[in-house]
């Protein structure tokens, strides 16, 4: 009897417990995804209102210029940034791994970026990269009188900046993911392809670098979450310039909530960021899932 | 070398052809000297005059050290018309740091610990919904919680910021205890029960003392992830409680005039110290901490 009652008040102590997580994901994450994506079918300015305008935000969104060059800049952001610190990560991971000295010393050079935030990367690379005082002129210092590295401030090449930065502050996350992967890997298979007079390179190439499938997607995972959320690094590093030339969605989003007083277009923009997480991120959880479950057939 | 030292590290046979050898050091020398060298200029910009700074270099060393721009940045470097230094914004992100570590830590324990031991109905429903949550951008979310929040009077405030953190923390620290729970072995839970000890008697005299390495794990995780936070201090917290990296990039980028590069970066080292602390201070336990809180889903 007592057990009885006892069980069933840990039963209820249980939701109990799970109140504040309920309350948290019914209001502020269900509820206000749900307010967000209607909100993008109404003409709401500067307050919300109910004036349903079925897709019209969508169409003036995709008609508007900035909207389009942010999504252009992040998608040149997003594609060298995540193939940038993928490569350089892998490469400091395969480095590290033969068996060098200092290893613990080289691990935390190449992480601590990592540990940094993206408006203190920003601001260490803007610095580096100012053309009158930076790297510009500590070349021309060295007599290359005419060495021109000034693409921080050139609309057509500031987009490279932020990948700079991001690749710097990003690939040893990579690196420590990789090596993990590296690590797990069966010494049986070393064995076997020296035995078979494979050369070192030749079994990364063909063996090693394809077992490390989970280790990519989750890496890749990671660091398309940081690309979509892309924000305090453009902040800090550029503020969207010069012009237009570095603005990214998330900002765009941002200055239209709350400077320019368009929740619709706003709103519309940020539903469409929700569509591209949930179709970038299925196919990879989906390639991470198949990965694993091959790992442990094996 | 004995013979029973027969631990083989993983990854191939050393490749003893010293050219090879050669041209792994130098990758890894070139690496290590762009991965140090932001930080470099960074210090060395900091103690350098404005003089020497136009005059020469950015890798230079500071050919006389003064500690004026650190002194200046800390106690009067301005945002706008308020000339308090960044000590303003690195008080205001302690405030915010404590409470929101602890609290978000807190909950989320407690809801990894009922969806991982406690067959509560709709668990793996609940901890899906917080996996997807963690990848969907804050700007999807920001609107309405500010609107919430100002009818609940906690907009703009220390509280706000507070249960903001826990919100946006929530999935990967559920994540992280959830999992750790759920590895502990299962007949500790079940005598824990067939003793008789409740929901809660459990959690706080059994899980919570086991789980001593998570909770670290999960203060470095918000210790670093909260102290570098911008965009939800910058629309919650308050011009009052506006954090240190709110506080830096507003001392930097809304400067009037000619800039002082120096007081720039004194004040970004400032602002960097803690999570370097953090990083260098728990060494492999920072990596144990991405790779936890790296496997979501």
């Amino acid at each position: 009897m007592f057990a009885r009652f006892g069980r069933f008040r840990s039963r209820t102590a249980a939701w109990v417990a799970l109140l504040p997580a309920l309350a948290i994901i019914l209001v502020a994450h269900a509820g206000s995804t749900g307010w967000t994506i209607w909100m993008s079918f109404t003409s709401s300015r500067m307050l919300p209102n109910s004036n349903f305008v079925g897709l019209r935000q969508y169409v003036t969104l995709f008609n508007n210029d900035r909207w389009l060059v942010s999504i252009h800049n992040l998608a040149i952001f997003g594609t060298l940034m995540v193939v940038g610190a993928l490569a350089v990560g892998l490469l400091l991971a395969i480095a590290i791994d033969q068996r060098v000295r200092a290893e613990n010393v080289l691990r935390s050079v190449f992480l601590y970026p990592f540990s940094m935030s993206f408006v203190v990367t920003g601001l260490a690379w803007q610095w580096m990269l100012n053309p009158t005082h930076g790297i510009q002129k500590l070349v021309r210092g060295w007599g290359f009188a005419d060495f021109q590295f000034d693409w921080i401030v050139r609309q057509d090449t500031v987009i490279f900046t932020l990948v700079i930065a991001g690749v710097w502050h990003a690939a040893g996350l990579v690196m420590a993911i990789m090596l993990a992967g590296l690590r797990g890997i069966d010494d049986e298979i070393w064995k076997a392809a020296r035995v078979d007079g494979i050369p070192t390179w030749r079994t990364y190439a063909s063996i090693v670098i394809p077992m490390l499938g989970a280790s990519f997607a989750t890496a890749g995972i990671l660091l398309s979450a940081s690309v979509v959320r892309l924000y305090d690094l453009a902040v800090a590093m550029t503020n969207g310039g010069p012009g237009l030339a570095s603005e990214v969605p998330a900002k765009f989003v941002m200055d239209h909530l709350f400077e320019r007083g368009n929740l619709g277009l706003a709103t519309a923009a940020a539903t469409s960021m929700l569509i591209t997480v949930v179709s970038i991120a299925a196919p990879l959880f989906y390639a991470r899932a198949r990965a694993r479950a091959q790992e442990t057939r094996r | 070398m004995s013979a029973g030292n027969t631990a083989i590290p993983a990854g191939p046979r050393p490749d003893r052809t010293s050219a090879a050898r050669w041209g792994l050091y130098a990758f890894l020398a070139i690496s290590a000297l762009f991965f140090l060298t932001p930080l470099y200029v960074m210090i060395v910009t900091s103690l350098k005059s404005m003089d020497e700074i136009r005059a020469g270099y950015i890798l230079q060393f500071p050919a006389e050290f003064t500690v004026a721009a650190w002194t200046k940045a800390w106690n009067s470097a301005c945002t706008g018309l308020n000339c308090n230094g960044i000590k303003v914004g690195f008080f205001n992100s302690v405030r915010i740091l404590v409470p929101s570590v602890i609290v978000s830590i807190a909950v989320g324990s407690l809801t990894g610990y009922a969806l991982s031991l406690w067959r509560v109905r709709g668990a793996d429903v609940i901890f899906g919904a917080l996996m997807v949550v963690a990848f969907i951008p804050y700007q999807v979310f920001i609107y309405p919680l500010v609107r919430i929040f100002s009818m609940a009077g906690i907009n703009q405030t220390l509280f706000g910021i507070v249960v903001i953190h826990t919100i946006f923390g929530l999935p990967t620290m559920t994540l992280l205890f959830r999992n750790y729970f759920a590895s502990l072995p299962p007949d500790l839970f079940k005598a824990a029960r067939v003793d008789g000890a409740g929901f809660f008697q459990i959690f706080w005299s059994i899980m919570l003392p086991m789980a001593v390495p998570m909770i670290v794990v999960a203060m470095i995780l918000q210790v670093t992830g909260i102290w570098n936070d911008f965009i939800l201090g910058l629309v919650f917290a308050g011009r009052e409680n506006l954090p240190m990296t709110v506080q830096l990039n507003n001392i930097v980028n809304s400067t009037q005039g000619e800039r002082a590069y120096n007081v720039d970066m004194a004040a970004t080292m400032l602002t960097a110290l803690v999570p370097l602390a953090v990083y260098f201070g728990s060494g492999r336990w920072f990596v144990r901490g991405i790779a936890a809180g790296a496997v979501k889903g």
